[in-house]
């Protein structure tokens, strides 16, 4: 079959590689269908996250028709349609009981190299890295899907392939972002990243009943999608963040923040973006994170900064003093996507929210490098790119 | 990244990335390497003089969750490993008291056999030699403690203890495993590393995992990138033929 292989760093290519095979009673084999690049992607494309491997399979957002049932499965049939969490949870250990799935106990058989880098290791997940399990991902003709018995959740009607691919990651990832929030009458919710994860976020506070939503990029183009999805918007080249969000709070800040953005963040003030660039480059730290020192600058006494940007190590110049002394709550996580599959399906198909908005682009998987570079570099507009093998 | 506005450090950093980039996988072999290096000869100087050159933070935060020596490499080697298994106590037990199922989640193991309160042990190392040896049973609490040790002339004379016990508040229960290697002439690491490898503590952690791993769903969990038990001869995350 023809899959997208990490090949280095800034490097990906469609290669011929083997079909995948049920190597566990609880696996599937799926056809894709559709498979999306995300921002998580860009870090391992850009080279931040450790333990890749030349030739490994990206992707962890796609869907397909099932072609394939181990013998443990008994809930999804061949020919079943599925949309696949990006997570990989085993659905019976003690994490996966307490809805915890993408910290699942038993998913990730490289379990002891994510230990040295995190203290425990977290689940599972397609196509991203050897620490997360050495999953081959979805953006490839065919995926092995292991627990199928536990994650993929059944299509049943007529929605389009658009509107429910992104149900296996970043619609339930802004989602979450916004529950964490805990959102009351009267919240004002800051969103940093104006990417699909944060449009989502947007989307996601109101419908949890926000009474304003800022969302903050530098993108002109993606502050416009932010904006059909509600919000208000900031440009953090022209204005500063932190002085525009106290005069629209009138000095209380924001009563939640949510960091869209993760461990690439890119930094208005030279001086510090070269600080943070080189200290990373070095690897005196693995993230940079502006969006999260802003977001805990910014957030209102006693309130919370919800962390869904994806960092991967070790932080520099973070504001503990800010977090503990003004009481705030911070909050973070890969999605527990499996617990958001079925309520969002439902909100999707009552018309709630149309999750494809995001799409800028549609591209064959044949043509997934150049789907990479332009979501990287932001060019020609491009918000989200689905790949069609 | 492109597309971003500062030239200067823009070229800065693509400097040093490019350094990072060569620097890579030389940074990956003395973080992995380090915590058994540590374990096993103490800090010295080399492998501390690799992480200083090469990000001291960064990687001693990393190192700080390594674990101290168990004891000195000369005395025999000591190695512990728990893990809660979300299953009632008498099951987990009861799996364990068949020695013939030890396989199916000790990977250096190949087979055990019992017969008349004495088992037999097949193993095969990193090295891929056999080992074989007889192993009695010294204690045996139903629910709470197996106990066992190697007879005649093992290669590795050794012995292990497995503890069961309720975890609070209905979490199942949790397994302690004690091995203790005891060969002759001293040298334990370099017999040990025989038959587990060169991160032996990592392996009975592992083994633990697919213990809990057997216990919770049956069997162990595999991906195409992996290769247990040797963790750093791992292969791309693709379909195997
Ligand atoms: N928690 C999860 O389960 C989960 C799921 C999916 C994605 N993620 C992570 O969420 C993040 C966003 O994902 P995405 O797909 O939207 O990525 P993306 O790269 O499309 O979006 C990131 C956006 O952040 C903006 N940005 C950069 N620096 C900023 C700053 N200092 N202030 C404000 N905005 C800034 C960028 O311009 C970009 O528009 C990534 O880190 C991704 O790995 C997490
Ligand atoms: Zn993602
Ligand atoms: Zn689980």
């Amino acid at each position: 079959m023809k899959a997208n292989c990490w090949m280095g760093r800034g490097n990906v290519e469609v290669r011929e590689v083997p079909d995948p095979r049920i190597l566990n009673g609880h696996d599937a084999v799926v056809r894709v269908t559709s498979t999306a690049i995300c921002g998580s992607d860009l870090h391992l494309y850009d080279g931040f996250i450790p333990t890749m491997k030349k030739g490994d399979i990206l992707g962890h957002e796609f869907m397909g028709e099932v072609v394939e049932v181990g013998p443990s499965v008994r809930n999804l049939h061949v020919g079943d349609r599925v949309v696949v969490p990006f997570p990989i949870a085993c659905g019976r250990c003690a994490a996966c009981g307490l809805g915890l799935y993408s910290v699942c106990e038993n998913s990730n058989p490289n379990a002891g190299l994510a230990e040295k880098f995190l203290g425990h290791s977290p689940a599972g997940a397609f196509g991203h890295s050897h620490m997360l399990g050495g999953y081959p991902g979805g953006q490839a003709e065919y995926a092995r899907v292991p627990f199928a018995d536990v994650g993929p959740i059944k299509i049943e009607d007529g929605l389009a392939d658009e509107q429910v691919l992104f149900l296996s990651d970043i619609l339930p990832a802004g989602w979450m972002g916004a529950e964490m929030c805990d959102i009351k009458p009267g919240d004002v919710i800051a969103v940093w990243g104006a990417g699909p994860v944060g449009q989502f976020a947007v989307a996601g506070a109101y419908l949890m009943g926000a009474e304003q939503v800022v969302c903050i990029d530098r993108f002109a183009y993606r502050l416009r999608i932010a904006e059909r999805a509600g919000a208000t918007t900031l440009d953090y080249e022209e204005v500063d963040v932190r002085d525009a969000l106290l005069d629209l709070t009138a000095g209380r800040g924001p009563d939640a923040c949510i960091d869209a953005v993760g461990m690439e963040a890119h930094y208005a003030n030279p001086a510090l973006y070269a600080y943070d660039r080189t200290k990373q480059a070095t690897r005196l730290e693995t993230d940079r994170p502006y969006a999260l020192r802003e977001a805990v600058m910014t957030c209102r006494n006693g309130g919370i900064v919800a962390v869904i940007g994806l960092y991967a190590g070790f932080l520099d110049k973070f504001p503990m003093g800010a977090v503990m002394n003004r009481s705030l709550t911070l909050k973070a996580g890969q999605c527990h996507v499996q617990r958001y599959l079925k309520p969002l399906l439902t909100r999707i198909r009552e018309g709630d929210i149309d999750p494809s908005f995001v799409i800028t682009h549609r591209l064959p998987l044949d043509e997934a490098p150049r789907g990479y570079q332009l979501f990287r570099d932001k060019q020609d507009e491009c918000n989200k790119v689905v790949l069609t093998p | 990244m492109t597309g971003e506005h500062q030239p200067a450090s823009e070229r800065l950093s693509r400097a040093l990335s490019g350094a990072m980039e060569r620097m890579g996988p030389a940074l990956e072999r003395v973080r992995l390497a380090a915590p058994s290096a540590v374990r096993r000869f103490g800090p010295p100087a080399a492998v501390a003089g690799a992480v200083a050159a090469t990000g001291a933070g960064v990687y001693a935060a990393a190192r700080a969750c390594g674990r101290r020596p168990e004891a000195a490499p000369d005395e025999g080697l000591d190695l512990h490993a728990a893990v809660t298994v979300r299953r009632p106590r008498d099951q987990v037990y009861r799996f364990w008291h068949r020695f013939e199922r030890l396989p199916t989640f000790m990977t250096h193991v190949e087979s055990v056999t019992t017969g008349d309160g004495v088992t037999h042990w097949t193993a095969r190392g990193p090295a891929g030699r056999a080992v074989e040896w007889d192993a009695e049973i010294v204690e045996d609490l139903r629910d709470e403690v197996i106990s066992w040790r190697s007879t005649g002339t093992a290669l590795v004379p050794n012995s292990g203890t497995v503890r069961f016990c309720e975890a609070p508040g209905g979490r199942g229960t949790e397994v302690r495993v004690h091995l203790r290697y005891d060969p002759p002439g001293g040298r334990a690491g370099l017999a040990v590393a025989r038959l587990l490898g060169e991160h032996p503590e990592q392996q009975v952690r592992d083994d633990l995992r697919r213990f809990k791993q057997v216990m919770e769903i049956g069997e162990v969990v595999r991906s195409e990138g992996t290769r247990a038990p040797r963790l750093l001869r791992r292969r791309p995350a693709r379909p195997v033929r």
